[in-house]
């Protein structure tokens, strides 16, 4: 029986898959084309930097060529700004490029472990925000500027559950269960999750959506593990939406008053 | 560094496999599958220095040319066409024939088509990177050749190269003009290896924690034959290089390492999936090589003066810094990439990060 969970809406916009896939560090174009479509995702990022915003077609730099847009709500991303200048300029030269305006805005000035500038963030969230675009902000988890980002007017937040690529997990766990908790917005975990097993668990916990990228890119079949993941978004968030029961200290037979019914009869 | 230090030890055939495995299992975890194309671009072979083991210094009787920014242009739009959005721009030190001014002037050219654009040229002081920067150039690379001051000393008989830290502070004050990527690096053979890979990771430690926004890139260039006949006093194998490879990526996970085109087809495929991130492919050493540009201005300099040669031959090319060892085609080794399962990047950079220009 396949998993169907309840869609996901952002910004008016609604999704049956709650995975969203990046398209960094896959060994081909093909390779990452074929782990799009087996991880069922609806919504795929791509690092500007990376594709030719000219429309002059570069065999060089081709990367959007691997993703339909009639399937996939492509959603740029801003990584390479190191402050809310860049990251507006990049957002503005991708809608001339003729890409959505939806904008995934990251802004790490820091290279080495890729965390988000929550001040040049929040900057350019409200440019972008007044200038019409719709923004997905990626930051660090916090739960304040969770709320800041969401006053300016962003269709998600996307707190990191780990640095990028770093495949820890979600070991911002209790800051996240704040974020959930306050969201008006959709959450979306992104960066860090490494295994289907983090996916689930972010999903569990009651987030909107994950995003991955290395553990699918970097897999030795990139294709099995990203329908991995997609049953592990499922499976959580399927278990989300049941409720899923509360721990106890005390053991508790899976069947406490049949005993009694029989002694009876 | 104590952890660098135990990475450098003597290690058996075991250890040294082991130690590749978790690299190149780092390197994937940082970098993905992917590697960083780039090449060089010389501009001129004019130098003032003399440093013994290079092909440009000064009193090598060697024909010299600095191309024109049109010749550059020329040059750049071929190995655009080839594939690279990423250039190296790379000079001898001679600010007689390659100015700020020059320079600064061929970056603004060549940033119309060319996404990313690096310098390797003679050091300058801050407010001079910051005319590179300001011009859209994104890359510095400067190597120490040898942190061993003694041997530098040496090395270095004449000329400005001769100040090791005017040399040491490149890197920062390019962090502080705002370049985006720092190149440092050594030239093996020098110095005794495993005291040389131990001081240029202390500057890579060092610059990590003072100027954290950089990229920084690491390479270990091993000496190739070139004019003067310079033969290098200490060996650095196959093996070393490995060993130093893995050591830099175990100890920094988000280094980028750069292989040249020095080392054979062979090392560099099998060091692709190790822990190199970035490589040149099908490079020239000499200015003009890749379009024969400035073929017909070759001449002598003799103490900074140029000098007329006697009797000009056509087939009569500018002496190239050094003599490179991987001859294949940009799409031949990106071929061998694919097959390698290892995604050549050509453009991971846009000037228009920078300012509004349309590429």
């Amino acid at each position: 029986m396949p998993l169907t969970t309840q869609p996901l809406t952002i910004a008016g916009r609604s999704f049956r898959s709650r995975l969203m896939l990046g398209t960094g560090k896959f060994s081909s174009g093909e390779a990452m084309r074929d782990a799009l479509e087996a991880s069922g995702c609806e919504f795929v990022t791509v690092a500007l930097r990376r594709a030719d915003l000219s429309g002059k077609k570069d065999p060089f730099a081709n990367i959007l060529e691997f993703i339909s847009s009639e399937r996939y709500l492509l959603l740029p991303n801003t990584s390479g700004a190191m402050n809310a200048e860049e990251a507006v300029r990049l957002a503005r030269l991708a809608v001339a490029a003729g890409l959505p305006n939806w904008v995934k805005l990251e802004i790490h000035p820091d290279p080495r472990y890729l965390l988000p500038d929550p001040i040049e963030t929040l900057k350019a969230a409200e440019i972008l925000v007044k200038e019409g675009f719709i923004v997905l902000p990626y930051i660090n988890a916090d739960p304040v500027l969770a709320k800041r980002l969401q006053d300016v007017g962003t269709a998600t937040v996307m707190p990191l559950g780990s640095p990028i690529g770093s495949h820890q997990g979600i070991t911002t766990r209790k800051q996240i269960e704040i974020i959930i908790e306050q969201a008006t917005v959709p959450v979306v975990v992104d960066a860090g999750i490494g295994a289907p097993s983090h996916a689930a668990e972010a999903m569990e916990m009651g987030a909107d959506a994950v995003l991955v990228n290395t553990a699918i890119a970097i897999a030795s079949d990139p294709v099995k593990m990203a329908a991995a993941f997609k049953a592990a978004v499922g499976a959580g968030r399927t278990a989300y939406e049941l409720g899923i029961a509360n721990v106890s200290d005390l053991a508790s037979p899976t069947s406490p008053l049949a005993a009694f019914f029989s002694s009876r009869s | 560094m104590d952890r660098f230090a135990a990475l450098l030890v003597p290690k058996s055939d075991a250890a040294l496999t082991e130690m590749a495995a978790e690299s190149r299992r780092v390197t994937r975890r940082n970098f993905g599958r992917t590697m960083r194309m780039f090449a060089p671009l010389y501009l001129s072979n004019e130098c003032v220095n003399n440093c013994k083991y290079c092909g440009f210094s000064r009193d090598n009787p060697i024909l010299r040319v600095t191309l024109t920014v049109e010749q550059v242009v020329a040059e750049a739009r071929h190995l655009v066409a080839q594939g690279f959005r990423n250039i190296l721009l790379v000079a001898g030190e001679h600010p007689r024939f390659v100015g700020e001014g020059y320079l600064e002037e061929c970056i603004r050219a060549l940033r119309e088509f060319v996404p990313a654009l690096s310098i390797e040229v003679g050091p300058m002081d801050r407010p001079e990177y910051e005319r590179m920067v300001g011009a859209g150039c994104e890359g510095l690379v400067v190597y120490q050749e040898t942190y061993d001051r003694e041997v530098y000393a040496q090395m270095h008989t004449a000329g400005p190269k001769r100040d090791f830290d005017w040399r040491l502070d490149c890197p920062e004050r390019g962090c502080e003009a705002g370049f985006r990527r720092i190149g440092i690096g050594a030239l093996f053979g020098l110095s005794e290896w495993r005291c040389e890979a131990l001081r240029l990771a202390s500057h890579l430690d060092h610059l990590y924690k003072h100027h954290w926004k950089a990229f920084y890139t690491v390479s270990f260039p091993r000496l190739r034959p070139a004019a003067g006949g310079f033969k290098p006093e200490f060996e650095f194998t196959d093996r070393h290089l490995l060993q130093t490879i893995c050591a830099f990526r175990l100890t920094f996970p988000e280094v980028g390492i750069v292989l040249s085109t020095r080392e054979s087809a062979a090392l560099r495929d099998a060091l692709a999936t190790v822990g190199v991130t970035m490589m040149s492919a099908g490079s020239h050493t000499e200015p003009g090589g890749y379009t024969g540009q400035g073929g017909d201005d070759l001449h002598l300099t003799v103490k900074g003066r140029r000098v007329e040669r006697e009797a000009p031959a056509s087939c009569d090319r500018a002496e190239g810094q050094f003599g490179i060892a991987d001859e294949r085609s940009p799409a031949e080794i990106a071929d061998v990439l694919r097959v390698l399962g290892i995604d050549p990047v050509w453009k991971d950079w846009d000037a228009a990060i920078l300012s509004e220009v349309a590429v």
